[in-house]
């Protein structure tokens, strides 16, 4: 399994999810968990997917980041290591 | 499983408080590039280096996708080129021909600086040594991404004051040879006491003997990020204040962890250290000046910044150990002028003089960096604050620098812009009182008593 966390982050409007979601089926991306908040009046979703099928993550990266500019939203797609370094001991 | 309060956490570090991961720096041995004839020796080098190196930009841009964390720079280390060059190198001129070999190689590798044009003269100079110095103000104004740096004493050897002198004399000449821009050759020269083998950082860095064939060090950085924490904890006390950055510390030099060990997997390069050092920028928010100023300072230089600094510059290496698998280079705060724009505030306010930063130099990571003085400053007056420093070096224990620019044509009080991550400084002024006759008298300075431990 080779886990990577999605963050979406912008104004909340129609679809969001559904969009994301669409594109992540599309290239064979399992969603494990999902989780939103509010902060500061920003809609912020994350997202745990299993990436094992994904060869190149860059352009898995690209694709989410140019998907986010059409949306109207930022997405950022990271390897899950870098939370667990920062915040596991 | 990671919350989305960490997530969040984490990517504002990195979108707002400039948190980065400063340089993968790889270290490369020359040392099997050694040949008594010129034209052999300048290829071996040349292909040694782009051949290690080849893959490191992409491995840094393919990490960097992976986990959206910037890597500002990709950078190389090599072994002082004053041991690799001494059988081929009759001339001066023959080192800055291998300085436009680190030149050529550095550009073929992607990388935008390249550390080793280097001497370890701490206990005395050979005649490669010497030559390579003297070669030092060509080789700066005749490459772009080569620098240089000179080991002019350590605590076990004391202080080889003829270095001193002659690096003085080579500082000036350096100004003098890249005046049209500023005397930005001086950027890219840096003298030593207890120079590390394995720091990542420019300009100092070289790869040490001591080190293996090839290795890889990462420098982090963080100032934005320890500052952000520290105003969430204003009016505290110190236990508060310490155990804050000890913790912004861990969480920085985590990140550093990482991607040292996956630069290291993928490039089949083993790991070396992770330099933990607070490394400000021009930007505004990644300085070291305002979190000295979030501590409780109206600008960096007021009284209490030494004590101010001593505090930080212990946290950071508290918190960063345990974070880290090995640890080196110089490991804490990094006081540069021209590269904070706190710190160019603080002079500009007259909050900070030449000598309060050196006392700031006894309790921090470095010494007395990017610093513009005037032009007309005399190579004695420069032996002379080199001369401090090392001083402070020796007895401390611990690493100092000195990287000064005179600055050709200006005066105190004018600005200089040295561009990009280099930035720009006020002209600051230096004691006019001569130390001529101190720095004529020539040999060395004996290593201070509590160097015998044997």
């Amino acid at each position: 399994m080779k886990k990577f966390i999605i963050t979406v982050v912008g104004h909340d409007t129609v679809g969001i999810i559904a969009k994301v979601c669409t594109y992540l089926a599309g290239i064979q991306v399992n969603i494990l968990d999902i989780s939103q908040t509010i902060v500061d009046g920003y809609f912020n979703m994350m997202m745990i997917v299993d990436a094992g099928n994904v060869e190149d993550v860059t352009k898995m990266s690209g694709g989410l980041s140019a998907l986010g500019e059409e949306i109207g939203v930022i997405i950022r797609c990271q390897h899950e290591d870098i939370f667990n370094m920062m915040h596991r001991v | 499983m990671i919350n989305i309060q960490e997530v969040l956490e984490t990517n504002k570090m990195i979108e707002q408080e400039n948190l980065d991961v400063r340089t993968i720096t790889l270290g490369i041995s020359l040392l099997d590039c050694m040949d008594s004839d010129l034209e052999a020796l300048k290829k071996n080098i040349y292909q040694k280096i782009t051949e290690t190196a080849k893959d490191l930009v992409a491995t840094g841009q393919a990490i960097e996708s992976q986990y959206g964390i910037p890597i500002v720079n990709k950078r190389i280390s090599v072994t002082p080129i004053a041991l690799v060059g001494g059988a081929a190198c009759r001339t001066s001129e023959d080192y800055v021909e291998l300085a436009k070999v680190l030149d050529r190689a550095a550009k073929t590798a992607g990388v935008n600086f390249l550390g080793g044009f280097s001497a370890l003269v701490s206990k005395g100079m050979t005649k490669s040594d010497e030559l390579l110095m003297r070669a030092i103000p060509e080789a700066l104004a005749q490459t772009g991404r080569v620098c240089s740096s000179v080991n002019l004493g350590s605590t076990k050897t004391g202080i080889d004051m003829d270095a001193v002198k002659l690096m003085g004399e080579i500082i000036k000449e350096t100004a003098e040879l890249t005046k049209d821009q500023d005397s930005l050759g001086c950027a890219k020269l840096v003298v030593f006491c207890n120079a590390p083998d394995d720091n990542p950082f420019m300009a100092g860095a070289f790869h040490g003997v001591t080190e293996a064939d090839a290795v890889i060090h990462v420098g982090v950085s963080g100032p934005g990020v320890v500052k952000t924490a520290l105003s969430g904890v204003r009016g505290e006390n110190f236990e508060v204040l310490c155990e804050t950055i000890k913790k912004t510390a861990f969480k920085v030099t985590r990140v550093g962890q990482l991607v040292a060990q996956e630069a290291s997997r993928r490039m089949g390069i083993p790991f070396g250290i992770i330099d933990l050092s607070l490394a400000p920028t021009p930007a505004v928010g990644d300085s070291v000046a305002e979190i000295l100023e979030e501590i409780g300072l109206e600008y960096a230089g007021a009284p209490g910044t030494t004590a101010a600094l001593a505090l930080l510059n212990d946290q950071v290496k508290k918190g960063g150990v345990m974070a880290s698998s090995y640890v080196g280079g110089l490991s804490g705060a990094f006081i540069p002028v021209s590269e904070d724009q706190g710190m160019i505030d603080a002079v500009q306010a007259g909050a900070l003089t030449l000598e309060k930063l050196e006392a700031m130099t006894c309790v921090c990571s470095v010494g007395l960096d990017m610093i513009a003085i005037p032009g007309d400053t005399s190579p004695a007056t420069i032996s002379g604050i080199i001369a401090d420093e090392m001083a402070i070096g020796m007895v401390n224990q611990k690493t100092t620098a000195v990287r000064l620019i005179p600055v050709i044509g200006k005066k105190v009080g004018e600005m200089v812009e040295f561009g990009g991550l280099l930035g720009y400084a006020p002209i600051m002024p230096v004691n006019p009182c001569s130390c001529e006759a101190f720095i004529n008298r020539g040999g060395r300075i004996p290593a201070p008593i509590h160097s015998f431990k044997n």
